[in-house]
Order: C-alpha cells, then structure tokens, then sequence
C-alpha cells in the first residue's frame, strides 16, 4: 500500500463529486470569520479562490509578487477556456469534455479529478458572464465558440485573442469586491519563501516584502498555493520573466510531494527565437490553428534559398510545399494536440527544413484561410465576380476580426506582415502539467497545504490540451478547493488565532534570513542569469522535446555541477534591506537549479513516452504508427510522487496507481 | 547599434533622485528596449554597480507592468505597443535615449524606473465590479441575449491594461482614460447596469481622492494608450456620471 491516498470518493464516476459535496462537513458563518486563509498567487486560480473564500466569510490574506493582482501571467492566455455547454449542438456533453482531456492527457490524470473539472466547466461560464466578462458573442446575441486542437467539437469560449486577460480581471474584479469589504487583505509585491509547519499542519508562510526587504510572519489554518508553473526551468519559455517555482519548491522541500516533473509542454505555435539576447519567448495563440496551415518546403534547395533570402515563402507552388501536419494526420490535421504538433515540427527541422537562418522554424499560412473567407464575404455582399485583390482585401478583414491582435503582437516582433507573408514559429516551453501531487480535495502531503491551478499536477496528465488551462485554475478556484477546504477548516473552529512568536515561525525566519544573506554577501564572479541561462541550455538540449537515457544522466550531472558553482561564484549586487530585483532572482533560480535536477531524474525514470515526455527509447516501431510515441501503460501507468530527501538526486518515489474504470485505454492516433 | 541613455536613478522613496549617463554598445535592432535593459542592468551587475530596477513581466504586452517614460513619451516612441514590446529598429545608432519613471502625483516612485501604481487597485475596490457572488446557481451565460456591438464595444474597454500610460501622458495626470474605460464596460452590458449608478460615483470619489487631475480633453492619452483606448470612453464615463448625479 502506497503511503498516497487520493481520496477519491467511491461510487459511480458522475455521481462522486455530488455526493461528495452533500457529504462533507461544513462550517458555520459565525465560525468563519474566525478563520484565517493564506493564498499564495493571485492568477486564475488563486484569485478566483481568493475571492470565493471571502465570499463565504474567511478571513483571506492574499499574496503576489507583481505590484497588482491583476498583471499574474494567466493575463496572457489567449485562446480561449473550454466548457461543456454544448451551444453548438455538435454532440458535445460532460463525458466528452472528460474523454477528451484523458484522451488528450495520454492517459496519466486521475479519472475522477478530471470528470469533476468538465462536470463543472459550464458553471465557469456561468459565472464569468455574471461577472460581466465580454466573451465574443454572435449576431443574434448569443455567445461563440471556437475549436482548438485535440478535439472534434467547438466548445471553446473566447474573448478576442485575450481570454486569460478578460477572465483574470473577472477574478480580480470579484477579489477587489472583497478587498473592500475588508474580507480579502491584499500584499502586492510579496514573495512567499516558505512555509511554516506546526505539529505537522501548515499554519502560515514567511513572506518578503519586495519593496522594503521586510521579512514578514503571517499565520493561518490553511495555506493554498497558486503560484503556477515552473516553466522558466528552461530560462526562455512564453511564461513571465518573474514566474518561479519557488513557493512550490518550499513547500516540496517541507514535505509536499511533487508530481510528474517531466511532464511539461512544448507549445507549438511560438515566434521562434532571433538571438543569445532575447529574455523570453511569445506565443501565438492555438487558435490560429484554426485557419493557418502549417508547412515547410519539400526541397532542400528550395529551403536554402529562403534562408539565403533568394526566395520568398509565397513564390512556391501548393506542389513545392509539405503539408506535414495534414500528410501525416489526415483526421486532425492542423488541429492534433500540442505534443504532437511540436514533436512533428522537430522532426522537420531537425531533417534541415527549418525555414529561418536558426533553422528552427516552420511556416504558419493564412493563405488558404484569407482566401476561402474572402470568397464567402463575397458572396454575403453580393459582390459578383469579385477580383482577387478583392477577395484578399475581405478575406484579410475576416481574418483581422478573429486575430487581429496576434498579427499586430507578431508584426511588432518580427517585423513582417503576416498578411502578406507567413508567419515563422517554432515550438516553446509553455506549460507544465506535473507539478505540487494532491489528493482529490486539493490537499497535497502536508495536512492543511493546498495545492491548486497550474502549481499542482492534477488534472491535465501527461498534456494539456489548448483552453483547459484557464477551465483547470477557475474550476480549482471557484467551484472545488471552496468545498474541499471546508471540509478540512471544519475541525479548526476551536483552535483560535495561530501566534506567529512560536519556535516554528523562529526558525523559518532564521533560515530564509540566513539564505537572503548568504546571496547579497557571496559577492561571486557571474550574474544570476549567467546560470539561469546555463541551466536553461541544459534543460533544452536534454530534457526537452525530445529525450534520452544518455542526455538525461548527463543533464542530472550538469544541473548538479551548475548548482554548486551558482552557490560559490553568484554575484548578487545592492543589500537586502531595499527593492533588489536581482536578490529575487537568485533565490528563484536556485530552487529551479534544484528542480531542473528531479525533472532530469523524473523523465529519466519514466521509459516510455507519453504526452509532452518522448522518450526516444520507446517508439512504435513498425505499423501505422511507426515512429510515433509508444506508451507503456503495464509498467507505467502511475503518478510518480518524489518526496525530498535532502538533494534532489536522492529524491524517493512513491507511486499513485491510475486506474480507469470508465475509460478504456488506447494508444493515442490522430490520424 | 552603440547608445548613450540617461536614466533617472532614485534610491527609495525619500532619496532625491538624478539623471545618470550610461553607454551600451552592440545593440541589435531585433531587440526589445528591455532586453536592451538587460544588457546595461549585466553590464552594471559585472562592474559591481547596482542595475537599475524597473517594473516588467510578461515581456508581451499584457501585464501592463512595465512603465517607463522614454524620450518624453510613455512607452517610448512606437504606437499601440507597451516598453516590453518596444524594438530597438525604432532608434538609430549613435542615439541619445532619456529614461524615466512614469511622474504623476498619484504615483510615487518606489526605486529608479519603478512607481506605486496602486491608486489603480483603490479605484476598482471603490466599484469596479459586479456583486455577484460565487455559487454555481448563476443563470445560465445565453439566458440574456447582448448585442453584438455592444459586446464588441465592452470588449475593446475592457482591454484596458491598467498600466498608467494615459496618466504619465496627461499634463493633469488624469486618469479619466483608465476610469472611463471600466465604467464602459460595466455600462454596456445589461448585467453591469443594475450598479451603474452607485458605481460611476464611487469610482470617481476615489480617483478624485488619489490626486490624478481632470480631463481636458488633450487627447495625449488616446495616442499613447498601448491598447488604444478610445476617448469615447472618458465621454460615456461622464454621461454616466452625469446621470447618476441627478439621480442623486
């Protein structure tokens, strides 16, 4: 028996999270007010909870390291947020949602955390239009969809080309509502650096105030994390520059067990990389897949000439061009899940097809899109016999309407008209599904730390599929971790004010003294970034895309080696009594120093290849599918959940079994 | 591309700040005027000095966390584009760059480039959202129909990045543009309205409070927005105010 216990209710799969809920304790409003809630992360899902908690009467503190609630990177999330309403009529339904996201996950989520999220997914909507969140909506008033990969209905609601943006500020406008009332106590410009445990609960964090360095002691019954991802392991990533870990790290390194780390996503669709100086990636949303098609050229020849700039993308002919995506997935086509469309985009580059001077690009077209809308617009105008300049001009108004916004981010950055010539892209870490292991309240190994949104591992398995991302925080922070931690709280109405003079709140406060002092007076040779970019090298080369026994002991060897030279040669300018920007990085970066190690042992683990993890070892080898990812679900098919043991090569695995009662379990084909 | 820039340095809150000289030099024009940042902040870091700190995030345009006053336009030179998507093709070698933080009286400097935008939040607390609570029991999202353009509309004010470049750009540092383009997209959609009345006058005690000026009617704030807000909304903004004062 595993020392894990997911808690997964028992009983049929569409009735556990129902009767869950009438099932569990919960706590009277006069006691509320009594009790105290720390949220960590002010994103999707930490301030969806955020808000939600104080609605139902607790005493929230909530904590970001940006200077408003409002700019936490779910505010760049374009696309869309998926739901189950069903609108469309194109046979979508709760079992579909829930199918798909398995499916599309490769079959490594917990069954029932995912059946609850799609459960709940039409109650986001919902709520996001009460809160007067402007979703894109057709003519006769009603709200649109769009279709995003992975999937064959169009169940995706969106608000232009920012979704992330106009449901964040729902949250934010739901926690300013509370903030008001006094419900919600906000610190903007805080970091949390640890947690603070008491006869083994979580009772409270040590957070820094990033605009005095004051070291501050806040107590609470619960503690909930939403700090998001770790995707900045590879330095250049989509996510924001101050994006980390560290709050996940902490909790980890106190007890929390962290899950998957290997499983992250390569998104395909960004603008690929132009030089040593460039400081993060963009992306461009999905959605274009909608209508851009995706090539490169046939001939070699015809490739070196556009590197050489002798030739121009829109000079070949339909002939000269390798619709890959559509070759080798004649079903989905441009629309087949993430993993898969970044791993085929390698594929081509890495065969010398890559169309930039990196080599490391392929062509995303709107030709065919420009033209085929310019044609109907034609026909709705009555315009007869319309030239093709016409045509274009319309088509191009179409396509403005639905991703207007991309095209200027793109043209900005690029410098070109992707009207006019197609865009470059490439793929980009963008997500990761592993993350802080809950069970299925939320609640990860240490009693009264909750875990929710991007930060834990639950819902979207081995991949993510596009628009679940913003559908997973919300869920988490309205509609579930509200109930779950409820249950919990109900046996902390006696327990009282938690005092933060105890000898438990002495002693984390010594040590994140101890470790801010030991950066400012290290006075090293190398700057922060010297080593977050050498990390980032190493993560890229060898536990990206594409990965193998070899690289991975390699890259567990080399994150080792970095660690220790960061710790004896940073250089880390200004004291730590003041705003100091670059303290802040440092402490960042050496906990993803210490986390890009266990990702590299994770995936090394981990012989067989699902999702975003494509181990090279394992690969259909003839059929079909040849050369596709080949799981193995008879040896795999478990959460790996590493406790910390000191250094993260000596983590120890504790496995969660997946079991799959509704769902037969099928090699993943889009074909 | 070499370059000399002329930073506005401040230590903290209290401490007098100065304009200070530096050079970068091998700039390339496919960088971001932050990236460019980084090159100088290394460069200082290197020499042991202390990088100059400003506000940034998300590095695409969207956060609106990154501020900064170049060459006397908020967001630098370029139109529709905030300083993290600024590139260096907009200069030219050999160019002087000045660089300052955001200056209005409602947002004082904490460090360097670096202000306290937080006015911002205590105007939204005052009602810049709908009493709706949390509860899976909201009707259903298609039960109200919107019309088209009017969704359109709230949209295009909701894209308001709060990032405070129409406050730096105003001569009265006012704050009109951000107010009105809440206000609108809660005026324009039929569940914002049951509150119309009570939140237009809420909002503006509280900017008035904060210590941004009045509005009139430049037009600097339009041309700098990095969303392009349309002035519309300062216009919709004092209608509905308007109105609601008669209501009283």
């Amino acid at each position: 028996m595993s020392v894990l216990d997911s808690k997964v209710p028992k009983g049929p799969l569409k009735d556990k999270w129902t009767t869950y809920k009438d099932k569990i304790n919960l706590v009277n409003p006069a006691n509320k007010r009594n009790i105290d809630v720390i949220v960590v992360g002010t994103g999707l899902a930490g301030g969806s909870a955020a808000a939600t908690l104080a609605e139902l009467g607790y005493r929230v503190k909530a904590f970001c390291y940006q200077d408003s609630p409002r700019r936490a990177h779910s505010i760049a999330a374009q696309g869309g947020i998926n739901a189950a309403k069903n609108y469309q009529g194109d046979g979508d339904s709760t079992y579909r949602l829930f199918y798909d996201t398995i499916k599309g996950g490769d079959y490594r989520s917990r069954e029932a955390n995912v059946y609850r999220l799609a459960e709940v997914s039409t109650n986001i909507i919902d709520q996001c239009v009460a809160q007067g969140v402007p979703f894109a909506r057709d003519y006769g008033g009603l709200l649109d969809n769009r279709s995003f990969g992975g999937v064959l209905v169009s169940r995706t609601f969106y608000a232009k080309g920012q979704t992330g943006q106009q449901l964040l500020l729902g949250a934010y406008s739901a926690m300013n509502r509370q903030i008001a009332r006094g419900k919600i106590e906000m610190f903007n410009r805080h970091e949390m650096l640890d947690v603070v445990k008491v006869n083994g609960k979580a009772r409270g964090i040590i957070a820094r105030n990033l605009v005095t360095g004051e070291i501050e002691r806040h107590s609470a019954h619960a503690v909930v994390i939403a700090s998001g991802g770790y995707g900045n392991v590879y330095f250049l990533s989509t996510n924001a520059m101050g994006s980390n870990a560290t709050a996940a790290w902490k909790i980890h390194k106190k007890g929390a067990f962290f899950a998957n780390p290997c499983y992250t996503q390569i998104h395909p669709t960004c603008i690929p990389r132009s030089g040593d100086y460039q400081s993060k990636l963009t992306l461009m949303s999905e959605s274009l897949r909608n209508d851009g098609r995706i090539w490169v050229p046939k001939r070699m020849e015809d490739v070196l000439a556009i590197r050489e700039g002798k030739l121009k993308p829109t000079q070949l002919s339909e002939d000269q061009r390798d619709y890959y995506l559509e070759r080798r997935y004649p079903a989905f086509g441009n629309l087949v899940p993430r993993d898969v469309a970044s791993r085929a985009a390698k594929e081509r580059c890495d065969a010398g097809f890559g169309v930039n001077a990196t080599g490391e690009a392929v062509y995303l077209d709107f030709k065919s899109a420009i033209e085929r809308y310019g044609l109907e617009q034609a026909k709705i105008q009555g315009i007869q016999d319309a030239s093709k300049e016409k045509i274009t001009e319309l088509g191009e108004a179409v396509v403005e309407a639905k991703y207007g916004n991309l095209f200027q981010m793109y043209e900005k950055i690029v410098d070109e008209n992707p009207y006019k010539t197609p865009m470059m892209i490439y793929p980009a870490t963008h997500y990761t599904m592993g993350g802080v292991w809950v069970d299925y309240n939320l609640m990860t190994t240490v009693e009264g730390l909750y875990c929710i949104g991007e930060a834990n591992f639950s819902d979207h398995g081995a991949n993510r599929l596009g628009a679940s991302a913003l559908m997973q925080g919300l869920a988490d922070g309205y509609f579930v971790l509200p109930y779950t931690i409820g249950d919990y709280l109900s046996h902390e109405i006696r327990t009282g004010k938690i005092p933060t003079d105890t000898p438990e709140f002495d002693e984390a406060e010594k040590e994140v003294t101890e470790r801010i002092n030991f950066f400012v007076n290290n006075k090293g040779s190398h700057s922060v970034d010297y080593f977050h970019k050498r990390l980032g090298k190493v993560m890229w080369d060898k536990c990206g895309m594409s990965r193998n026994t070899k690289g991975l002991k390699e890259a567990m060897a080399e994150i080792k080696e970095i660690r220790e030279e960061f710790y004896k040669e940073v250089n880390v300018p200004g004291s730590a009594n003041e705003m100091n920007p670059e303290l802040e990085k440092a402490g960042r970066v050496a906990d993803f120093l210490e986390l890009g190690e266990l990702f590299a042992k994770d995936a090394l683990m981990r012989e067989e290849s699902c999702g975003g993890h494509f181990r090279e070892e394992s690969v259909e080898i003839d059929g079909e599918q040849k050369g596709e990812a080949k799981r193995n679900d008879k040896d795999y098919a478990f959460v790996a959940a590493w406790e910390y043991k000191g250094e993260p090569a000596d983590a120890v695995l504790h496995k969660e079994q997946l079991e799959f009662k509704d769902i037969e379990l099928k090699q993943r084909s889009y074909k | 591309m070499n370059l000399t820039l002329k930073i506005w340095r401040q230590k903290g809150p209290q401490d007098k700040g100065k304009m200070v000289d530096y050079k970068v030099t091998d700039i390339s024009e496919h960088m971001s005027f932050l990236e460019m940042m980084d090159v100088l902040n290394e460069q200082l870091t290197n020499k042991g000095e202390e990088p100059v700190a400003f506000d940034h995030d998300c590095r695409e345009g969207i956060c609106g966390m990154c501020s900064m006053y170049i060459n006397g336009e908020a967001h630098g030179p370029d139109r529709g584009v905030t300083t993290c998507q600024l590139h260096m093709r907009m200069f030219k070698d050999g160019d002087t760059i000045t660089i300052e933080p955001f200056r209005a009286k409602a947002f004082p400097v904490i460090k360097d480039l670096v202000v306290d935008r937080s006015s911002f939040d205590r105007i939204q607390q005052a009602g810049g959202f709908i009493s709706v609570n949390t509860s899976g029991n909201t009707q259903d999202a298609n039960a109200i129909p919107i019309d088209k353009h009017a969704a359109d509309e709230a949209m295009d004010a909701a894209t308001c990045i709060g990032c405070g470049a129409c406050v730096a750009s105003c001569k009265n540092s006012s704050a009109m543009l951000f107010v009105g383009a809440k206000v609108s997209q809660y005026a324009l959609l039929p569940q914002g309205r049951v509150e119309a009345t009570d939140r237009v006058k809420n909002m503006v005690a509280q900017m008035d409070l904060e210590g941004f000026g009045n509005c009139t009617n430049t037009g600097a704030c339009e041309v700098e927005c990095p969303k392009g807000i349309s002035l519309e909304n300062i216009a919709r903004m004092n209608r509905e105010f308007f109105a609601a004062s008669i209501k009283g």
